[in-house]
């Protein structure tokens, strides 16, 4: 099991270090090979040659693209200097570098925002294993029934439907509509309540979709694992219907539940970014879609960044929870 | 009921209408239909036995014949857990012990599954659960019928391990089942069955997924655990060789029904039904001479939606226009005894039978 964990563990890390220097490498490049100037991208339009140069020396963007690479990658661990002549400017670590376009440092823009999608993503995601799962589960164990047949029509038209049409009919029934809720972002710093009345909607919006997913996947892998050997087993030991199902069943229902809750946390803590505009969460998805509006290379880069860390982090839990689950997994 | 009950009854066959049985185990006219979209599937269609303590029964046939539907059908499996229109219907009597199963209270059932009859199943491992220990497998077993500490469940759990031949169980009540080899995995399995001391034991194909030479070893374990703890037997196997090794009476099934049913001595020596010579011929015997060849069933078992009118066994049968008057096709044969507790289904006269076995059939085995 420890021998598992460290290699899992180094592999997440590996992987870190790649995704950074090609991530960097692509955003870049791809300008320089589009033939549009990162330096007078920030710099703006009618630009004065001589700032673009000063731009360009101060921000290293002359330099070869491995000294580029490297100067990031240490930024992000270690901090670095920007310095053009007698313009110098620390940037502390975790640097990620400057806006093009606000000058502001792009990690406090993140860590700003970082909690607002955090909390999103995980509210909603207590919300649709809850239901999806059980109503999964029920409909496995009732296939054919009235239960099933309704619960699997919802879930397609979870499925189907997109959250801007979700969203924006919660918003006007239970927000414009009934007055229920003031669907108006406020931090949990600043109040629980609010933070909670401002969520709620955004939570069970995103929840609807996934637990439709959810639902459908527990389903189809619940009557899959009913029809196992080790379930008629588990009946003929005598023991109860309950702990067939929740105990032995369960079991390994959860596994391809958990694979896909890995992707699905790791890919939405990195910006939810329709249901975050739909909402208007101010969240990383939001801050992203108005980065590529704006070409502002660095909080594009900041935010795929944290989106791969967010994947990476979300998939090592899941597989340290496989572990925990499926003893087989020890070996591999 | 009672009807279908008296109308199903043979000549000849100990069922009589006295609802208490002096058996240990009695099986009357029971039936086991599963419904699907392309008709009822009649997998076991009016069968008929008894088992006493301490008796072993070997259940013969080919796939789909209904060796496993009705072992499946005592434990009560059909229907535990099962919901909605597709769960089989069953009909008939068990009576084990004095108590009629089907009609009992299904958690009453429950309570009787793994401590008064358990089960072995063919493949251990597919049959145990992955995630779990073995030991807690077998701890599981043994506490939801006993109220005991975990720490007594566990020892009776080594302490079973070590009846059934496990190397080390303390160290491997620890294992997974992956951890265990094809044939470790069956003594577990067995173990786990056994740890109520249950007084029915039914074994369906226990072998057929192991080494050739781990099969004997499990056969000769099942036999001594018998003697030890007197329990009845149900062998289920296609294979006749695991039935002579270990069975007191055979019963044959064909399309869902008893063809033929005695001692093994009687079914293996004088069987008296052609579906028996076939399944004897097809066997592979190091006493026959290898340039013989086997001698094979033709055709394929029959649909258990559609069976072939009056004997099942007609469009394969070699004899089937030996009885007089078609009647092979239009008449299905009820079991008559054809000797002391043996016998057979079959519309060919005793004489006719007697003839074409020691003529036509024995010389060739």
């Amino acid at each position: 099991m420890l021998a598992y964990l460290i290699r899992r563990l180094f592999a997440a890390v590996v992987m870190l270090v790649v995704i950074i220097v090609v991530v960097f490498g692509i955003f870049f490049l791809v300008p320089k090979w589009a033939g549009v100037d990162p330096a007078a991208a920030f710099v703006g339009k009618q630009a004065d040659p001589a700032a673009v140069e000063a731009v360009r020396e101060k921000l290293g963007l002359g330099d070869p693209i491995f000294v580029q690479v490297w100067e990031f990658f240490k930024g992000i661990f270690a901090g670095r200097t920007y310095a053009a002549g007698g313009d110098v400017t620390h940037c502390a670590a975790p640097c990620f570098g400057y806006s093009f376009r606000s000058e502001q440092a792009i990690w406090p823009v993140l860590t700003d925002r970082f909690p607002v999608t955090l909390g999103l993503a995980l509210g909603a995601a207590i919300l649709w294993l809850l239901f999806g799962v059980a109503a999964g589960v029920l409909s496995a164990l009732k296939r054919g029934s009235l239960w099933d047949r309704g619960a699997m029509v919802v879930a397609l038209a979870g499925v189907s439907l997109p959250i801007y049409f979700t969203g924006l009919l919660s918003l006007a029934i239970f927000s414009y509509g009934l007055g229920w809720i003031d669907a108006q972002y406020v931090p949990l710093s600043d109040s629980f309540t609010g933070w909670l009345g401002g969520m709620i909607l955004p939570w069970i919006t995103l929840a609807f979709l996934y637990a439709a997913m959810y639902a459908r996947i527990t389903r189809a892998t619940m009557l899959e694992i009913l029809g196992e050997d080790y379930i008629r087993t588990a009946r003929a030991k005598g023991l109860r219907e309950p702990v067939v199902i929740g105990k032995h069943a369960m079991r390994s229902t959860m596994t391809p539940i958990l694979t896909m809750l890995g992707m699905d946390l790791g890919a939405l803590i990195g910006g939810a970014i329709l249901t975050e505009t739909t909402f208007s969460l101010p969240g990383l998805g939001q801050a992203v879609l108005t980065a590529i509006r704006n070409q502002d290379l660095p909080i594009i880069l900041g935010v795929t960044l944290i989106t791969s860390l967010a994947v990476i982090v979300a998939n090592l839990l899941v597989d340290i929870l496989y572990a925990v689950i499926d003893p087989r997994v020890r070996l591999a | 009921m009672t009807e279908l009950h008296k109308s199903g009854a043979a000549v000849g066959e100990v069922v009589d209408a006295s609802p208490a049985p002096t058996a240990f185990l009695e099986v009357r006219d029971l039936k086991v239909h599963f419904p699907t979209d392309d008709g009822v599937v009649k997998s076991v269609d009016g069968l008929n036995f008894q088992l006493e303590r301490g008796r072993t029964l070997g259940i013969v046939g080919e796939s789909g014949s209904g060796k496993s539907v009705t072992s499946l059908g005592i434990m009560g499996l059909h229907t535990a857990g099962q919901y909605g229109k597709r769960r089989a219907r069953i009909s008939g009597e068990i009576w084990l012990d004095g108590t009629e199963l089907l009609s009992a209270d299904p958690d009453h059932v429950r309570k009787l599954r793994g401590r008064e009859m358990a089960m072995i199943f063919q493949d251990p491992l597919s049959a145990l659960h992955p995630y779990y220990t073995i030991g807690h497998q077998i701890v599981e077993a043994y506490r939801v019928h006993h109220d005991v500490d975990k720490k007594t469940a566990r020892r009776r759990a080594v302490e079973m391990l070590d009846r059934v031949g496990i190397p080390q169980p303390d160290k491997r009540v620890d294992s997974y089942p992956h951890e265990f080899s094809g044939g470790m995995r069956q003594r577990a399995m067995i173990a786990m069955s056994l740890v109520n001391n249950p007084e029915l034991l039914i074994a369906d194909e226990p072998t057929t997924a192991l080494d050739v030479t781990v099969q004997a070893q499990i056969l000769d374990l099942i036999r001594d655990l018998q003697k030890e703890f007197g329990s009845a037997v149900i062998i289920i196997t296609h294979d006749l060789g695991v039935v002579a090794e270990l069975a007191d009476d055979i019963l044959v099934m064909y399309g869902g029904r008893c063809v033929e049913r005695g001692p093994a001595e009687k079914v293996f020596y004088e069987p008296r039904h052609p579906y028996t010579w076939g399944l004897l011929g097809s066997m592979p015997r190091l006493d026959r001479e290898q340039t013989d060849r086997l001698i094979p069933v033709k055709g394929s078992p029959p649909s258990l939606i559609n069976l072939p009118s009056g004997c099942a066994f007609n469009p394969r049968c070699p004899y089937a226009d030996v009885p007089k008057d078609n009647v092979t096709r239009t008449v299905r044969p009820e079991l008559q005894e054809v000797g002391g507790r043996h016998w057979a289904a079959c519309h060919m006269t005793q004489e006719q039978r007697e003839r074409i076995w020691t003529e036509e059939i024995a010389p060739k085995l």
